[in-house]
């Protein structure tokens, strides 16, 4: 199991790649404070989900900028929940074949999820679909 | 590694909330995903977020979003300034005080509606 530091955080790595995903977490999870709880306010507490519908999206895109911010939160998020579900392999998942079918299932999920995600911000256009 | 005391406990719920927000974020880029088929389709679906089933769910997802945001921070604290971890349970209350003070009123107003 992965090394814990006293805080129950995962110990600094050494160096390599597993160094760039441990500073990753942290600076993704940095970014995502204000994109992920941004996102929630914005959603959930200044308009509500009574008032989310086609018309709502359609007008919040309307603005490239407001895009822009969901697909940085897009990325992010899948990046950082990515990565954290691969050290769960690497904690949790003891058999060599099934950790190489876990992780080729993982890859695979989070690159569909970042393309279609991606598609869907990127070519939304209010009157295509009516 | 088992080392016990709240170090361990914020570890579990930091795994466990970080799946579940991870499983939301899959669902909801689907549910956003149906915008590209207009109107209809789009608000016959996120319809479903208004039921009061959801909106207890609603309620899970910020709490698993904050906690994980708040405790975040404290990993990253005493990952980059080391000097403060004889204090790191203290930091770990700290992290549950300002999640009861800000879950209070959130989920208050998020389950509003229902009552």
């Amino acid at each position: 199991m992965a090394e814990l530091s006293a805080t129950g955080g995962r110990a600094r790595p050494a160096g390599g790649l597993e160094l760039y995903a441990w500073l990753f977490m942290r600076v993704s999870g940095i970014a995502l404070l204000l994109l992920a709880l941004g996102h929630l306010a914005i959603m959930h507490l200044i308009n509500s989900v009574d008032e989310i519908n086609f018309a709502f999206v359609a007008a919040r895109w309307a603005n490239p900028l407001w895009r822009l911010y969901d697909w940085f939160l897009l990325f992010l998020a899948l990046l950082h929940g990515f990565n954290g579900v691969r050290v769960m392999v690497d904690d949790y998942v003891r058999s060599p074949g099934l950790r190489v079918v876990s992780l080729v299932a993982l890859y695979s999920l989070v690159l569909f999820f970042l393309f279609a995600g991606s598609l869907v911000i990127l070519t939304f256009h209010p009157l295509a679909g009516s | 590694m088992y080392r016990g005391g709240t170090g361990q406990w914020a570890w579990w719920l930091h795994r466990f909330s970080g799946v579940g927000v991870l499983l939301f974020l899959l669902i909801h880029i689907l549910d956003t995903g149906l915008v590209l088929f207009g109107p209809e389709v789009y608000d016959r679906v996120v319809k479903i977020y208004v039921h009061p089933v959801f909106r207890v769910g609603e309620v899970g997802l910020a709490g698993a979003v904050l906690y994980h945001a708040l405790n975040g921070i404290r990993i990253t604290l005493l990952d980059f300034y080391p000097e403060l971890s004889p204090r790191q349970r203290q930091i770990f209350y700290g992290v549950v005080s300002v999640f009861i003070l800000v879950f209070i009123p959130v989920a208050a107003k998020m389950l509003a509606p229902l009552f």
